[in-house]
């Protein structure tokens, strides 16, 4: 057994983007091997469940979780991780607040289902056949995990120590958190591994927005013809970045698309869509009703604009599921 | 019988209009229901879309904004800004699933004594017959399994 | 952040539930309030007491704090609008910084409103649980001081303004007097006789006029408006727009031969002085007595400025001053004041507004402000009661309560029509020996001889008859007489009672423009339109804005004597805040937190004090402490939630949100 500090990767409720961002740490990938033992790691390595039950708990110095909780079997494997590791990191929007998956908390499981296996029309299920969490057949049994109602965050589930964010986090980003723990130069638990300050303080096209800025309305992307240099807000376009942790370095608005918040609040706010949206409409023009649905008409779905990686995490958590459900 | 259902409505008042024409309900010996908690702020230009979310969150069954009317606001233009955020806020709250008649924005004047009591009061019915806002945590929903 | 468990370690709050006498113990359980206060984490003691704000009430909080070493006090009572400042003095006198404190509202919005005990009572006591997890967050805040300048504007030159001025002036102080018409006077210089003395109104009225134009220390500014206002208390920057006269101030000496010259040898234009009963010409002067004694030219009428080929004789006749200048521009003046009183004075109930007295219609249905004018020796009549077709009256009928307790009009009672109506009653009949008769609803006659002259007045045998007229329309035999219809309710019957002469005592109103000019000065107005009075009781002069203050009927319908006290009220709170030397403001300002600022501008256009701008060098945004009033809106924009709202931060908004619903 090697002295090298274990780590561990693990994936619930994601799309693999995540996975993609160690990948994509190039050729340092291979300074992170030299420094640590992978010992946990689905999409890569073959280690299994068992495996990992054996090991004694808090033998893992680290868990990159990503992913949100969405199933029975996602919840039992952030449970057995906590306990293996002595550091859980939520890696990524959808573990530290809920993500693109997140977004299902306009649903429920049952309207889930009947879209994804009744009524989406690609599909063809006269019978109605549905998951089932255990199926019999020839005195075997096979079981699949529970699907939950509700998308949670990892830390509404477990403790968590440090936010790796982003969606997915870049190389930047995760390099630094690995050199952070392997250092011992990680801050105070419950931090998040980026730049307590909004993105505009790294944004190149900063200096273009002007100083009176009120906007007679919104645009989406697809209505502009966005210039490379200006700010984007300032083009009518919901940037987000005045709301966004830095430390992305402007990516999105380097190719020349509005930020969408991935990288999540600053610790001074509590609900990202909430405090998105005093900021948003604070730059509207408008005095009467008319003038001010005309600034937010092309604003047509606010939820997924305002709270697009961080719907679990709001204060509301979710829709309101019927009554009776 | 059980008891009725008694809403608890979080108000948020600004301080120049709406908080002194309660004052002003009070030193009249208006009467209303006393369904309503009121949180004192400066403006409604002050009130962030987080507050009302919190109040939710927290277990109100409403929310209810005072600023003073368009164009009368102490600090020049701070209402207006409330009700940006307001329209904004409304699409929101709907689109989760919150009825409509438990967010509400009132403009009401420092001699609006009256109007304090019957906005109360007709928020307090509506909401009433809207019944309690579930605070939905995520355990009670999500441990629910689908049984073979 | 302190998780529930470490609450009660972090701080020792001192909770006091008032009793108000019974005005909270009546409906709300005190005692209980206090006691469960007493269970909730961080507090430290929590008492009830009869009355909080009296002397041994604040004692209680002083010692409390200092044998208690209490950190936190929350007093549970009226309206912080009423005793925050009271309670937050006491919190400073027993050594704890001021901001400690918190106050709940149990009273107004409480006790007084509700009628359920139990629900009262819990009410209070989720405000005092919001309290207390709010109160732990607060900070050591200090007040800034900012020096007051120390000039003054008074607005509107009637007989409040004048006598505010006047005393502001002996006090030493500088006082800009700045008047909207062409003379300073206001609606006293058109009255007659002033009741209950009937002293002839421009025999006390123009010594003080005088008095005002002669004082070293007044700056008088008549044909002027002030058009915009800036600033804060103790620090008012103004503009006056000053109107031209078409005539030198300097030079006009006030012989007033330019209007006997003028090409006009008759009045042309209706004299709004006399309320259209005379004419004037396009140059005049108000009336003889005006101060300024300076004749004005109205550009509406005079041939010169409507056609530029008048002869202007005016012009030959003033060669040896040379006082006319027809090319005289306005101007803009900007001054610095500390503070501002407004008495801008009333305008009177259009009579049009109700039809069925027959005003505008009948000739011989007149205002009590017209009847003022024609009894007047310097009047369009020359102090003759005359109708307009000359006749003199021998009945007159004069109708109370004209626009003012009327549900259809104004509900509010306008205070001097009864007395006024007595008054021209008696000079009525002085003058014309007519038949008088007063048609009243009640007789209001509360003031200081104002009982003693309804008994005169009665004496002498005018009619008394209590009623509310119901109609006046022309009598039937056409003779020239208007009939009056009341029911006498004293002798239970209808009564048709002719009449030559209807005389309408008009209510008073909020001046016209009373929405604009409030707003100009970032003040309120009641329900009837008048000025808001910070308290009717015990703030009668301040409005809610610091430094602005209120005298005379701008406030509410009043008679001279209130106008005259009311306007040395206003002129001791200026001169209480000038000679302070300086003003504290209040800190629940903003400031943005320099290090987490990103520079993303989104603050900046919002605040409409311009108090936010952007600081290139350091590519951040700033806040001027001194310009911010604390409203708020900026810090709900932030996007970062980097700056931060002294008192009203949002940690603290989200503990007393938590606080009033969940129990501790």
């Amino acid at each position: 057994m090697s002295d090298k500090p274990k780590v561990a990767f693990y994936w619930c409720a994601s799309c693999g983007g995540c996975e993609e961002a160690v990948v994509d740490l190039e050729e340092k990938i291979l300074d992170v091997v030299a420094a640590v033992d992978i010992v946990y790691w689905p999409v890569a390595l073959d280690f299994k469940r068992h495996d990992l039950e054996a090991m004694p708990n808090g033998s893992v110095v680290a868990t990159f979780l990503n992913g949100a909780i969405r199933t029975t079997e996602q919840e039992e494997m952030a449970r057995l991780l906590r306990r293996k590791s002595q550091l859980l990191f939520a890696f990524g929007s959808c573990s530290q607040s809920g993500g693109i998956p997140g977004l299902a908390n306009l649903w429920d499981r049952e309207s889930i289902f009947r879209t994804a296996y009744s009524e989406s029309p690609s599909t063809a299920n006269p019978d109605g056949t549905l998951p089932q969490r255990v199926s019999r057949e020839n005195g075997d049994a096979l079981s699949l995990p529970g699907f939950f109602d509700t998308v949670q965050t990892l830390d509404q589930v477990v403790d968590v120590d440090y936010y790796v964010p982003g969606c997915p986090p870049t190389p930047k980003i995760l390099l630094a958190a690995l050199d952070a723990l392997l250092n011992g130069k990680l801050p105070e638990k419950g931090a998040v591994l980026a730049p307590d300050q909004a993105l505009c303080e790294e944004c190149p096209r900063k200096e273009s927005r002007p100083e009176q800025l009120s906007l007679a309305e919104f645009k989406r992307p697809h209505q502009v013809l966005i210039d490379e240099a200006t700010c984007l807000l300032a083009q009518g376009l919901l940037c987000f970045g005045p709301g966004t942790r830095a430390g992305c370095e402007a990516l999105c608005v380097k190719g020349n698309m509005p930020c969408t918040g991935c990288f999540g609040p600053t610790s001074r706010v509590k609900d990202f869509g909430g405090k998105a949206l005093s900021a948003m409409a604070s730059v509207a023009a408008g005095k009467d009703e008319a003038e001010i649905g005309r600034a937010f008409e092309n604003i047509p779905d606010p939820v997924g604009t305002f709270y697009r990686y961080s719907l679990p995490s709001s204060l509301l958590r979710r829709k309101r599921l019927e009554a009776g459900r | 019988m059980p008891d009725p259902f008694e809403p608890r409505i979080v108000a948020f008042f600004c301080n120049w209009c709406t908080y002194l024409a309660a004052d002003l309900a009070g030193t009249s010996r208006l009467k209303y229901a006393p369904n309503v908690r009121v949180v004192r702020l400066m403006c409604s230009g002050r009130v962030d879309a987080q507050f009302v979310l919190e109040a939710f969150a927290r277990g109100a069954d409403g929310v209810l904004i005072g600023g003073c009317h368009p164009g009368d606001c102490h600090y020049q233009e701070g209402n207006y800004k409330a009700l940006r955020r307001f329209h904004l806020l409304k699409r929101l709250v709907r689109d989760m699933g919150i009825e409509e008649e438990r967010i509400r924005l009132e403009w009401i004047s420092a001699s609006e004594g009256e109007k304090v009591k019957s906005v109360i009061n007709d928020m307090v019915e509506k909401v009433r017959a809207l019944g309690p806002f579930t605070v939905q945590v995520a355990e009670d929903r999500a441990l629910e399994e689908v049984t073979a | 952040m302190l998780r529930p468990d470490e609450w009660g370690s972090s701080v020792r709050i001192g909770v006091y539930v008032c009793h108000c006498g019974t005005n909270i113990a009546g409906t709300i359980d005190v005692k209980g309030v206090a006691e469960y206060s007493a269970t909730l984490p961080g507090v430290a003691l929590a008492r009830e007491y009869k009355y909080m704000c009296s002397d041994p009430g604040q004692e209680l909080i002083r010692e409390d704090i200092r044998e208690h070493n209490l950190d936190r006090i929350i007093v549970a009572a009226c309206s912080p609008c009423l005793h925050e400042k009271t309670f937050r003095h006491a919190t400073e006198q027993g050594g704890l910084n001021p901001y400690y404190f918190h106050m709940v509202n149990v009273r107004e919005h409480d006790s007084w409103v509700h009628v359920d005990k139990k629900a009262a009572t819990e009410k209070a006591m989720d405000l005092v649980r919001a309290a207390v997890r709010r109160v732990r967050l607060h900070r050591p805040l200090e007040r800034r001081q900012v020096p007051i300048k120390p000039d003054v504007l008074v607005v509107g030159g009637g007989i409040a303004g004048i006598h505010a001025a006047l005393t502001l002036a002996n006090a030493g102080k500088h006082v800009y007097l700045v008047e909207r018409e062409p003379t300073i006077g206001g609606h006293m210089a058109q009255f007659d006789k002033t009741f209950p003395t009937l002293d002839c109104a421009a025999c006390i009225l123009t010594p003080k006029m005088t008095a005002v134009k002669m004082h070293p220390n007044i700056t008088l500014w008549t044909l002027s408006e002030v058009t915009g206002v800036d600033g804060y208390v103790g620090n008012y920057t103004v503009t006056v727009k000053r109107k031209p006269r078409y005539v030198l101030e300097d030079l006009c000496v006030g012989c007033l031969e330019c209007i006997e010259a003028c090409v006009y040898k008759q009045g042309k234009v209706s004299d709004e002085f006399n309320l259209g009963l005379s004419k004037r010409k396009p140059i005049y002067i108000s009336f003889p007595q005006a101060v300024p004694q300076i004749v004005v030219i109205d550009p509406e009428t005079c041939i010169e400025f409507k056609s530029g080929k008048c002869k202007k004789t005016c012009v030959e006749i003033c060669a040896d001053r040379n006082a006319i200048d027809f090319h005289q521009q306005e101007e803009i003046k900007t001054i610095e004041v500390g503070t501002i009183i407004l008495g801008t004075g009333f305008e009177v109930f259009d009579a049009k507004r109700i039809p069925y007295y027959g005003y505008g219609v009948y000739p011989n249905v007149y205002t009590a402000m017209e009847v003022e004018r024609l009894v007047n020796a310097s009047g369009p009549t020359g102090g003759e009661i005359v109708l307009r077709d000359g006749r003199k009256p021998n009945s007159v009928g004069i109708i109370h309560c004209v626009g003012s307790r009327d549900e259809h009009t104004n509900r509010y009672c306008s205070r001097v029509c009864c007395m006024y109506s007595l008054k021209l009653a008696h000079l009525i009949k002085e003058r014309t020996e007519a038949e008088v008769y007063n048609f009243y609803i009640d007789m209001r006659t509360a003031g200081k001889g104002f009982e003693e002259f309804y008994n005169r007045v009665a004496g002498e045998g005018t009619h008394l008859i209590r009623g509310k007229v119901a109609d006046v329309c022309p009598g039937a035999n056409g003779d020239g007489h208007l009939m009056v219809q009341v029911e006498d309710t004293l002798l239970g019957m209808v009564r048709k009672i002719p009449v030559d002469m209807v005389v309408l005592a008009t209510g008073l109103e909020a001046q016209r423009d009373a929405q604009e000019v409030r707003r100009l000065f970032n003040i309120g107005c009641s329900s009837e339109g008048f000025f808001l009075e910070r308290h009717p009781k015990l703030a009668p002069v301040n409005t809610f804005t610091e430094g602005i203050f209120l005298a005379g009927c701008c406030q509410g319908p009043k008679d001279i004597p209130d106008t005259v006290a009311q306007a040395g009220a206003a002129a001791a709170e200026s001169l209480a805040l000038i000679d302070a030397g300086a003003v504290e403001l209040e800190p629940n300002t903003a400031h943005i937190l320099e290090e987490v600022c990103s520079g993303c501008k989104t603050c900046i256009p919002l605040c409409p004090y311009q108090a936010i701008s952007f600081v290139l060098d350091k590519s951040k945004a700033e806040i001027n402490e001194v310009l911010c009033k604390g409203c708020g809106t900026c810090v709900a924009a932030c996007p970062s939630g980097s700056i931060l709202q002294n008192l009203f931060e949002d940690q603290e908004i989200f503990e007393e949100i938590e606080g009033l619903l969940t129990y501790a």
